[in-house]
């Protein structure tokens, strides 16, 4: 494992290209754009304002950069580095923006989330969308890029509305039956669109392409709902954790009553943990082992409690969360065998935690200094060598697996791990 | 009963005085009542004569003796007078009436003491009859007093009961209150929330019209020139057509992933019929052949040939309808058939090898030893017989010679017949021999047998018992296996990782054989095909046979 130096950052933006050749970093209103295997800066541009967010478009040819505060986003190409492109929202204001999966329309979500207006990079045409949903999670584009999801209100009442990314034709729009719908998400298969509602009503909904309602879910009646949801890299099924610290392993085919599986975080009892102790190693230590329990304060909103953290691992063999409850430790399931399979119990609280993009391979980052990889095999804990502080606070995989950038509220650094020979 | 003790008894005559005399002393040995009757201790003589001089002096004489007549008569003696009057007395009569007299003492005696020995043993039934009644008192009185405190106790325990009762349904009640509060503020809260959200978005409107009505300029895109289309086409106006084909796009994408998931249900269908169908077969294989045990046979025959016939149809059908439901109900409820089979003659051969080693004899070779023993007591039997015979013929033989001859001719004639009775002896002699020699082989054939069947019996102990360590061994490899799994999740020591190494290598170098080891995935993998009837074996081998490679490549990784 080779780490690079400390370059500046600011904003926890550090994003790789998705062809996997450049690395895009953002220092205040500088955005740089380095190659990923020599750190030697490629392209340098100055943007208007702090930059507070970076996409790079689908086929790495640009990348847009939001300036929330002034309502401006500006599109950079990587090609021409004198193309430029401002996208100025007024006194519409800018909350979010991102790109289409096409990588030549750019959607804006203006403030209060009054519309989203489609600015297209090739015409000179705008759609607008109107009422969308104010939600953590409210567009979702299929994994081939075809279709987008929008959650609309209108008149008190939830809507999704299905667009067609080509020409932005209105597909479908139908009612979907939550109180109040909290986030919606794409199957990898692009044909079964997850609904859920707030995490006062534990309800998820699956909708197919066309807008038929599939099946539904409903775990409790009075609880407390669902927090995170993770679909399997085949779509077959459906981890819905929720706020009462337990998992619900669905498959999405049948009904609910049969074969759902929960896993529940017994505070006692784990199969196998490794204790990281003062000297950077993993210990195994034998069962039971008790964990370190929050009990969150019962009269705030937003508790921290409950499964917020979930990741399926690439090849569909393992389930990583993070229960709120125990924010120490990531509990890694075999799902071929429905069974938990280690728990990582670190000594400080989990930021981040992230798969290798090719292979079954985890990394966690808690705030220190040092980064954390899990695999089958065994897992170790590695010490970046820096001079100062260097909390790592979140990361990010290079698609290809070979490197990842950790980074800081102040800097980052890029870690090239060893290519396997695979047989 | 206890020693009764004789109690003084009220007398009847006058002189009372005198006879509790008599009485008293007669307690004081009681054994010899009729001896010490006669053996009264006399009075002293002043005492006689006072005791004679009380009744009669000489003053009274004839005044005493004709009280005593009146007395007797009354009683029922004869007069003690010679005649009915007169003064001359009766000698004779007054010896006989004092003979009498006598005797009625006696009796009367007798029976005084019968009476005080019946009223004694009555006494001491009667105490103890009242230590009974006591006793049974008392324990009246203990059962009731247990009864009450069983009572009590039972009374408090069912207040008890119905106090909890009570707080249950208090509790019950307690949160259906809980409940329909929670339920009812929700609503309150949706409803308020409505309200705002409402008013929310009048004000969204009225900013969204003021936004739009500005028509702000600055609302606009500044861009160097415009961007072809990432797929370099031109773009289209959006028609009805395209609308269509948008939508079929959609249909035709939806079509295409049930397509291939009907595709790997298909293919999955067909692998686990394989998987069935073989495991049927390795069934059919392991369960015994209808030849040897006749026991089962008649409750493998119908169904064996069930079997059989089964297997043919299936093979036809396979042909033709793969997923014809009866089909698969067949082959599924023919394997359910077969595994229960599997299972009855596993469980007798386990059966039979826990008797083996409780040292039981097993009823075959004692059948088989009586068996050969009667044999050859038959053939002892025959080879005396045949003995005994030709001791018989040898006698009648000399007998024969003995006798003297006669005549030439009677001699040739004897001659002759001697000879052909000798030759017929001889070869009576010789088949006795070879007789006897086949006698002889079959006993040793027989104790070869014999001794072959206990090796035999040996060996397949020995095989049973490796069976059942192998099984064992593949159920506890089971364990170790999943274990094995878990624990190297952590280990970055390199010499754990050298052996794993050496061990995955091993696993692929010598894929057929089956005890290669502790952790051998192979005979894992067998067990759990054999053990386990889930249809996940099927998946489960490319899975573990992934496993190993990613823990070489890993392993490989980290050593670097």
């Amino acid at each position: 494992m080779d780490f690079s130096e400390l370059f500046k950052l600011s904003g926890l933006l550090g994003r790789f290209s998705p062809d996997g050749k450049c690395l895009a970093s953002c220092v205040q209103y500088r955005l740089i754009i380095r190659d990923v295997n020599t750190l030697q800066i490629l392209q340098l541009y100055t943007c208007l304002d702090q930059i507070q967010y970076i996409e790079w478009s689908s086929d790495s040819l640009f990348i847009l950069c939001a300036m929330y505060k002034r309502g401006i986003v500006q599109v950079w190409s990587l090609e021409q580095p004198d193309w430029h492109c401002k996208i100025d929202e007024g006194s519409a204001g800018l909350v979010a923006s991102c790109w289409s999966p096409d990588g030549r329309h750019i959607l804006n979500t203006t403030e209060f989330h009054l519309r989203i207006t489609v600015w297209s990079l090739c015409t000179k045409s705008v759609s607008y969308i109107k009422y969308p949903k104010a939600c953590q999670q409210g567009i979702a584009f299929t994994k081939d890029g075809r279709y987008m999801a929008v959650a609309e209100r209108r008149d008190c009442k939830d809507f999704v509305s299905l667009f067609v990314c080509s020409n932005w034709q209105l597909l479908r729009h139908f009612d979907t039956e939550t109180q109040d719908l909290f986030g919606i998400e794409w199957a990898p298969n692009g044909c079964i669109l997850a609904v859920w509602d707030t995490c006062l009503e534990y309800k998820i909904l699956l909708y197919s392409l066309d807008g038929r309602l599939l099946s539904t879910y409903q775990a409790y009646e009075w609880s407390l709902g669902i927090k995170s949801i993770a679909w399997s890299p085949s779509s077959q099924f459906l981890a819905i954790g929720s706020y009462d610290e337990k998992i619900v392993y669905k498959e999405v085919e049948k009904s609910p009553s049969v074969e759902t599986e929960r896993f529940s975080f017994p505070p006692t009892r784990a199969l196998a943990s490794s204790v990281f102790s003062t000297q950077s190693k993993y210990d195994i230590s034998q069962v039971p082992v008790s964990f370190q329990y929050i009990k969150p304060v019962a009269d705030r909103a937003n508790p921290k409690m409950g499964i917020g953290m979930l990741a399926f691992s690439p090849d569909n063999c393992f389930l990583a969360t993070r229960n709120d409850n125990i924010p120490n430790a990531v509990w890694i399931w075999d799902i071929q065998k429905l069974k938990l399979f280690v728990v990582l119990e670190q000594l400080c609280a989990i930021q981040s935690f992230q798969w290798d993009p090719r292979q079954p391979r985890l990394a966690v980052c808690t705030g220190n200094s040092k980064v954390y990889l899990w695999s089958p095999a065994g897992c170790v804990s590695v010490q970046v060598p820096t001079e100062g502080d260097f909390q790592i606070v979140s990361l990010c995989w290079h698609p290809s697996g070979d490197s990842m950038a950790l980074l800081s509220k102040d800097n980052f650094c890029v870690c090239y791990l060893e290519r396997e020979e695979v047989k | 009963m206890g020693d009764w003790k004789t109690v003084a008894v009220p007398v009847l005559s006058s002189d009372s005085k005198n006879i509790f005399q008599y009485t008293s002393e007669k307690k004081i040995s009681p054994p010899n009542m009729n001896a010490q009757v006669l053996r009264l201790p006399l009075p002293s003589s002043k005492s006689m004569h006072s005791f004679f001089s009380a009744f009669c002096t000489e003053e009274n004489i004839e005044q005493s003796i004709s009280y005593l007549n009146r007395e007797l008569t009354t009683l029922g003696f004869p007069s003690i007078y010679a005649e009915s009057k007169g003064k001359e007395l009766n000698l004779i009569s007054i010896i006989n009436c004092m003979n009498e007299l006598l005797v009625l003492q006696h009796k009367n005696l007798r029976a005084q003491e019968e009476v005080e020995m019946q009223h004694l043993k009555l006494g001491s039934d009667m105490d103890h009859l009242q230590n009974c009644y006591a006793k049974l008192k008392e324990q009246l009185e203990l059962s009731k007093r247990e009864i009450v405190g069983l009572q009590e106790r039972d009374r408090q325990l069912q207040s008890k009961n119905r106090n909890l009762h009570q707080l249950l349904k208090n509790e019950k009640d307690e949160v259906q209150k809980l409940q329909n509060i929670i339920s009812s503020r929700a609503t309150q809260y949706n409803h308020d929330m409505k309200r705002k959200e409402r008013e929310y978005n009048k004000l969204k409107e009225r900013l969204h019209q003021l936004v739009m009505n500005k028509k702000d300029k600055k609302i606009a895109m500044e861009v160097l020139n415009y961007v072809g289309r990432a797929d370099g086409k031109r773009g289209a106006w959006r028609t009805d057509k395209t609308e269509a084909r948008n939508e079929e796009q959609m249909y035709k994408v939806l079509l295409n992933d049930y397509e291939q998931r009907q595709k790997q249900l298909l293919l999955e269908n067909a692998e686990l019929k394989k998987v069935l169908q073989q495991m049927k077969k390795e069934i059919i294989s392991l369960l015994p052949p209808q030849k040897q045990k006749p026991k089962e046979r008649c409750e493998d025959g119908p169904v064996l040939s069930d079997l059989e016939e089964d297997i043919g149809e299936f093979n036809k059908e396979n042909m033709w309808e793969l997923s014809c439901e009866t089909v698969r109900e067949q082959l599924t409820n023919s394997i359910r058939k077969q595994w229960r089979m599997l299972k009855n003659h596993v469980e007798k051969l386990d059966n039979q090898v826990s008797r083996v080693h409780s040292g039981a004899l097993n009823d075959k070779d004692v059948i088989s030893r009586e068996d050969h023993e009667l044999e050859t007591e038959k053939l002892e039997l025959e080879i005396q017989q045949c003995k005994e015979m030709i001791k018989t013929q040898q006698q009648l033989l000399q007998q024969q010679l003995m006798s003297p001859c006669d005549d030439d001719t009677t001699l040739l004639l004897q001659d002759c017949y001697l000879l052909e009775e000798r030759e017929r002896l001889q070869e009576e002699w010789r088949l006795f021999q070879e007789q006897k020699k086949n006698f002889e082989k079959e006993r040793r054939s027989f104790t070869e047998a014999a001794i072959r069947l206990g090796l035999e019996r040996k060996a397949f102990e020995e095989d049973r018992g490796a069976w059942l360590k192998q099984q064992f061994l593949s159920m506890s490899t089971d364990y170790k296996h999943s274990e094995n799994v878990t624990t190297p999740s952590a280990f970055i020591g390199t010499s754990d990782q050298d052996n794993r190494l050496v061990n995955s290598m091993s696993q692929q170098r010598k894929p057929h054989c089956k005890l290669s080891g502790p952790v051998s995935a192979e005979s894992c993998q067998t067990s759990q095909y054999i053990s386990q009837n889930s249809s996940n074996a099927a998946l489960k081998k490319p899975a573990g046979d992934s496993m190993p490679n990613q823990w070489e490549e890993s392993d490989k990784e980290e050593t670097e």
